[in-house]
């Protein structure tokens, strides 16, 4: 019944989709609102549609109806209800349509809160967003059905994938990657909207465009964060990046994001790199669906990869429609995007955001190639081959380096051109902050140059972008006698897109020491012990109390508990599990970690002697790991920081300000 | 990017120098880094040209050949095609419930001395759901450590 329901809402909203794909331009061309609102409400329309289909399938699951295809797939009446709602994204087919509903959901926000601005940009927008969902449309309809008939119908069915429902973390994770993966959709849709409607020569489409990028950035950029996390704390490696292509496929299209927040900079300011980011937002887009490609198609095997099927056929057309469709329009427009600023110095902010451009954009090809590589090896000589990890570490590691040296001049430096005054007084002071960092990693024994580059640069940024803040804060407090927790306030509340993008830079800074420490002085040892019996890493004990066994609901655990020794007395204990779920013969592992602020204990049980005499254990210390999640909460709260809607009323009352101190804000340094 | 440059040729010129280097680079990188998966019997028909280079070997652990230490940590197997075979040594535990028969994946170096150095190793997991076998249950398998319910 419930089955029924959902696949006709389903029919339905492909329906709607052409209907409302086609009202746009017929509506634009004939100037009629009235039928410009019926395209709109297909637009709406189609999020209760995919709403119902969704909740339809959140009921299947929690009712246990078997007689679905997808709950048959990947439900069982042993999983916790938690895990059971969260398979929603757990196999292919749901997974779409959870895609499906974050970008209906978004394209109803788009429409509704742009559906009063004047000019065609807001209709063709929503033309493309409506062609996008028609895609994944088809997609549920067709290959990627979740609600197919069953029959006979199955008393019980396997469960999730035990990796997927083993950590709390997988309700998070995916939410936000959807959410910044499809979010990518808006500001390709913007360039649509833009190129057809003849916005593009203005740059206004670019304001209305960075402003949904950076919304999708800031979860596109906690979901690989929290993808991470989830491998960290899963995975039972002690490692959260391996450069595997489920991680750069999610990395891939957040380089050439953060390469466009960037550049749109330059368009706003300077009216430069026009083509360039149009460019930049359409390569997003298609990065994303490529991402998606590689990841839901079953072309690289891993806990992303859910079946092979057609749908991989399905997504290579799309890529391709795509492609052509929009660069031809975008070649169409290039004549008409001449830029009208250009670069006066060397030293200025927009030269180095263009060398930001240029390393992100270069960054973005590595890892592309890198990915793209073996299939193409595979497809074209039938070698089965890998890139290793080191060709992304041997590639990557200078351009990190240089990039994060940027992060810090960039902010330093002046629109336009800076004196050479400007230059020494800006650029010098952090040197100390590169000096004492790098001191600090070369006394804790690094010596790998890129390790103490990583240190150096950040102590160098980090002083940098601080000293933003301090200056600022500092004039405020001189010129109208703020205290300095209002002037600080005031100053980030005055100009929150500078200040929330150096807040995000602050994010980075801490993700890069975390990753820095934890790669440079990570300390491991594996033994066996037998209870009693302890093993040191770093200056820190577990001493192995016993191995035990237990039966949970849906699965059995075997487990050690090891007291965390410290000067001679227990601190604490730990308990590293291996979790045996009855899909899989292999246990899930399931290790312990102990977080302080300067590093963890990470302790993975390896393997045990089947009557608990002994087990083997690996001990890792993980020095800074902590930092990272940390650093990924902080650029989150930089883009929050820069997206939060301005109430009306303030952001007059900021504009009156600005326009009445003329006098104060130049030589405070108040400009964006 | 494309506005600025193109007006001046020796901006192109420096753009091309650029990509090039970019692309030489990305070239260089990939030929040194990029490792072969083989089966036992390719690897062994590689010979010498297989040899103390990365390889990712892939194949059924051989019934009857695994030696694990648990003091020294030292793993030794043998993984199999069916028809080639070759002896696998390794250091750390291996993966719980690391069986006779599975299919496994080690990546690591093929020694002139006829022993394959790894220093990965992974279980080749297989999607299928399948229900577990009588005594392959944990329960069944850890009775000592797993009371069940009830004891």
């Amino acid at each position: 019944m419930i089955r029924l329901v959902a696949r006709d809402a389903l029919l339905i909203s492909l329906a709607v989709l052409v209907l409302g794909a086609i009202m746009v331009p017929v509506a634009v061309r004939r100037q009629r609102r009235d039928w410009l609102d019926v395209a709109y409400a297909a637009v709406y329309t189609n999020f209760l549609l995919v709403t119902v289909a969704a909740v339809a399938m959140v009921i299947a699951l929690v009712t246990h109806d078997f007689s679905v295809s997808y709950v048959a797939q990947v439900g069982s009446r042993a999983t916790p209800l938690f895990y059971t709602v969260i398979s929603l994204w757990g196999a292919l087919e749901g997974s779409i349509l959870f895609w499906a509903w974050v970008l209906a959901l978004y394209s109803a926000a788009v429409v509704w809160i742009n559906r009063n601005r004047p000019g065609n940009l807001v209709p063709y927008a929503a033309s493309a967003l409506l062609a996008v969902s028609f895609f994944f449309a088809v997609l549920l309809v067709g290959p990627a059905n979740p609600f197919l008939a069953v029959s006979p119908v199955p008393l019980d069915g396997p469960g999730p994938n035990p990796l997927l429902q083993n950590h709390i973390l997988m309700a998070v994770h995916p939410p936000l990657l959807y959410l910044g993966y499809v979010g990518m959709s808006v500001p390709f849709a913007f360039a649509i909207g833009a190129m057809l409607s003849g916005e593009v020569t203005s740059d206004d489409w670019v304001r209305l465009t960075r402003r949904w990028t950076l919304v999708s950035w800031g979860f596109l950029s906690a979901a690989i964060i929290a993808g991470m996390w989830w491998s960290y704390e899963v995975l039972g490696w002690g490692g959260y990046w391996a450069w595997d292509p489920v991680e750069n496929a999610s990395f891939i299209p957040w380089l050439t994001a953060t390469a466009y927040l960037h550049s749109a900079m330059v368009q706003e300011r300077r009216g430069m790199l026009r083509l360039w980011n149009l460019n930049l937002v359409v390569g997003t887009f298609v990065l994303t669906i490529l991402g998606t490609f590689l990841t839901r198609s079953g072309i690289i095997s891993s806990v992303h990869a859910f079946t092979t099927g057609t749908i991989g056929y399905f997504f290579l057309a799309f890529i391709a429609l795509v492609l052509v469709s929009a660069l031809a329009m975008v070649a169409g427009n290039s004549d008409r995007l001449r830029t009208t600023g250009r670069f006066d110095a060397v030293a200025s902010r927009e030269t180095v955001i263009l060398f930001n451009n240029l390393f992100l954009t270069a960054f973005m090809f590595t890892v592309l190639v890198g990915t793209l590589f073996p299939l193409v090896a595979e497809y074209v000589r039938g070698v089965k081959v890998s890139v290793g990890e080191p060709f992304f570490n041997m590639m990557s590691l200078p351009m990190i380096v240089a990039l994060l040296f940027l992060m810090g001049v960039g902010p330093a430096l002046p629109w336009k051109s800076a004196t050479a005054e400007e230059v020494k007084r800006k650029l010098l002071p952090p040197t100390i902050g590169a000096g004492v960092l790098a001191a600090v990693a070369w006394i804790a024994g690094a010596r790998n140059v890129y390790a103490v580059l990583a240190f150096a640069f950040v102590g160098y940024s980090a002083t940098a972008n601080l000293r933003e803040f301090w200056i600022g804060a500092r004039a405020r407090h001189m010129a109208h006698g703020e205290a300095w927790g209002t002037a600080l306030a005031r100053l980030v509340g005055g100009n929150r897109r500078r200040y929330g993008g150096y807040v995000a830079h602050l994010g980075v800074f801490l993700v890069a020491l975390g990753v820095a420490a934890s790669q440079t002085f990570r300390s491991e040892r594996e033994g066996t012990l037998t209870p009693g019996e302890s093993l040191t890493v770093a200056g820190r004990t577990v001493r192995l109390k016993e191995v035990w066994g237990r039966t949970e609901r849906q699965r059995d655990v075997i487990g050690a508990t090891l007291e965390v020794m410290s000067g001679g007395r227990a601190r604490g204990t730990v308990e590293p599990r291996m979790n045996f779920y009855p899909t899989s013969r292999e246990p899930v592992p399931t290790p312990a970690v102990r977080s302080a602020f300067f590093g963890d204990l990470y302790v993975s049980l390896m393997a045990f002697r089947p009557d608990g005499g002994s087990a083997t254990v690996k001990v890792i210390y993980e020095p800074l790991v902590p930092w990272i999640w940390m650093g990924g909460g902080v650029v989150v709260l930089g883009a929050l920081i820069c997206v939060f809607p301005v109430a009306k009323r303030a952001e007059a009352v900021a504009r009156s300000r600005a326009a009445g101190q003329v006098v104060a804000p130049r030589p405070l340094e108040g400009e964006a | 990017m494309h506005e600025f440059p193109a007006r001046r040729p020796w901006a192109l010129l420096a753009a091309a120098v650029l990509v090039a280097t970019f692309a030489w680079l990305i070239y260089g990188g990939l030929n040194k880094n990029v490792v072969f998966f083989l089966t036992p019997n390719e690897l062994l028909a590689k010979g010498v040209s297989a040899m103390d280079v990365p390889v990712r070997l892939g194949g059924q652990v051989k019934p009857g050949s695994v030696k694990w230490d648990e003091k020294t940590l030292k793993l030794v197997f043998s993984v199999t095609d069916g028809t080639g075979e070759v002896a696998v040594q390794s250091r750390g535990a291996p993966p719980q419930m690391f069986r006779d028969g599975m299919g496994v994946v080690v990546e690591g170096r093929f020694g002139r001395d006829g022993v394959f150095q790894s220093t990965s190793l992974m279980v080749k997991h297989s999607n299928e759901y399948r229900a577990p076998k009588a005594g392959e249950r944990p329960q069944e398998m850890y009775k000592t450590l797993i009371k069940g319910p009830g004891a």
